[in-house]
């Protein structure tokens, strides 16, 4: 299996504001170009991956425990957690919108700290194993990034709507609180994760181990 | 310094391989990780421009006009985008407003201005005054800007709220499905063509 070139090799260093491959033979520490810092790889990126995504971790317990709202209608006070809101979808038949709600707010979470876990735990390990899958993995981490953001704007917009004073209120709580912060660490980490650690494994290269296969079968 | 402009490096391994022109609907994937280098992007200086103005039309459309409004026994209420921002600074809750009116609000209009400034002076083939400014934080920017989440948001409001009572649609929320779906047309990574073209 042959492959590109890689930037190390070249002495070439990418520009991670404007893409720019900048020559890096001078040593310079800003991109000609556009005068972003420039770096081989994103510095320190593995403790601080592990750091926001511990933070969210620990904001996650009281972002699901915790009451994101509490609804007053005609004098009944009633607080609501995200999940008491999605099993309040699912039981009233909406199931589609207690599936996108569930998905945004529980199911995208935990799949980012699975997923992150399982890129910095095989980076640490320098496993070889499945470079290709893990590369998209990260790639997907990125993508859902932000979509549990969804039940913030929710919960910010009914509680903007329905003021009726006695007759029907609805109010954040702080749970919704914890649950954005949540969300702008999970998307911390996922920004500050490199995924050419992925590849940077130190051990032999493809390229020489297959020579190397062939000279043991001699 | 040797040359560099050609050369294209994989943002998700390192490889390194030379730009491409593509066709219509083409991009190019790294072989070794899979990832895209390249999107074919159709549009010209012109174009973006213009779509960048609509834009700005449609966020203010987005923002001044109500998202939806409902009623409870002949009462009535609406509520903008702003509005709704407004409602998470009760109490000790004021730190997610922030982060809502950024996702929401401050981000998608910053990225317009921006555009409409850069874009204005590269229908002349000139760099805008603070350029590199510009570009990098239109870079910086992109991860926050939440409108798509925002639309998804402001719909699975709509259908909750409809269980209990009336709810009415407003002009904000067309509006900001209209401008969620441009924003990623025009704001998205290959703005980034501006540093070859001015």
């Amino acid at each position: 299996m042959s492959r590109p070139p890689v930037a190390g090799e070249l002495n070439l260093c990418l520009c991670h504001s404007c893409g720019l491959a900048c020559d890096m033979t001078l040593e310079p520490h800003e991109c000609e170009r556009c005068g972003a810092p420039l770096h081989r790889r994103k510095p320190n990126s593995m403790i601080r991956t592990w750091a926001y995504m511990i933070t969210a971790l620990v904001f996650y317990i009281p972002a699901n425990l915790l009451p994101v709202m509490n609804t007053e209608m005609v004098g009944n006070g009633a607080d609501s957690t995200i999940m008491s809101g999605v099993l309040e979808f699912w039981e009233a038949g909406a199931w589609d919108i207690a599936l996108i709600i569930f998905i945004a707010s529980i199911a995208v979470p935990g799949i980012k700290f699975v997923a992150l876990t399982l890129l910095l735990v095989n980076v640490q390990r320098e496993s070889r194993w499945a470079r290709k899958e893990r590369s998209a993995l990260y790639r997907f981490v990125e993508v859902i990034g932000y979509w549990s953001m969804l039940d913030v704007i929710v919960v910010a917009l009914v509680a903007s709507l329905v003021k009726f004073q006695a007759l029907a209120d609805i109010e954040p709580r702080l749970g919704i609180l914890f649950f954005g912060l949540v969300v702008v660490f999970t998307m911390l980490a996922a920004m500050s994760f490199d995924p050419r650690l992925i590849w940077d494994a130190k051990r032999k290269e493809p390229l020489n181990e297959e020579v190397k296969d062939a000279v043991e079968s001699h | 310094m040797a040359n560099t402009d050609q050369l294209i490096i994989c943002e998700h391994c390192d490889c390194v391989y030379e730009k491409v022109t593509l066709a219509k609907h083409q991009k190019t994937l790294c072989t070794r990780c899979g990832g895209v280098l390249q999107r074919y992007n159709g549009l010209t200086v012109e174009q973006r421009l213009a779509l960048t103005f609509a834009a700005l039309m449609l966020w203010i459309f987005a923002n001044f006009y109500p998202v939806m409004s409902i009623s409870l026994k002949g009462m009535k209420n609406s509520a903008t985008l702003w509005d709704s921002v407004l409602a998470l600074t009760l109490g000790p809750i004021t730190f997610i407003a922030l982060v809502a009116a950024i996702a929401m609000i401050i981000a998608p209009i910053f990225q317009l201005l921006l555009l409409i400034w850069v874009l204005g002076f590269a229908l002349t083939y000139r760099r805008a005054p603070g350029f590199k400014f510009c570009m990098r934080w239109l870079e910086s920017l992109r991860p926050w800007s939440m409108l798509e989440v925002c639309l998804l948001g402001a719909m699975v409001a709509v259908i909750k709220l409809a269980g209990l009572l009336d709810v009415l649609p407003g002009i904000g929320l067309f509006a900001l499905a209209v401008l969620s779906l441009m924003m990623i047309r025009i704001a998205g990574r290959d703005i980034r063509e501006l540093w070859d073209i001015v």
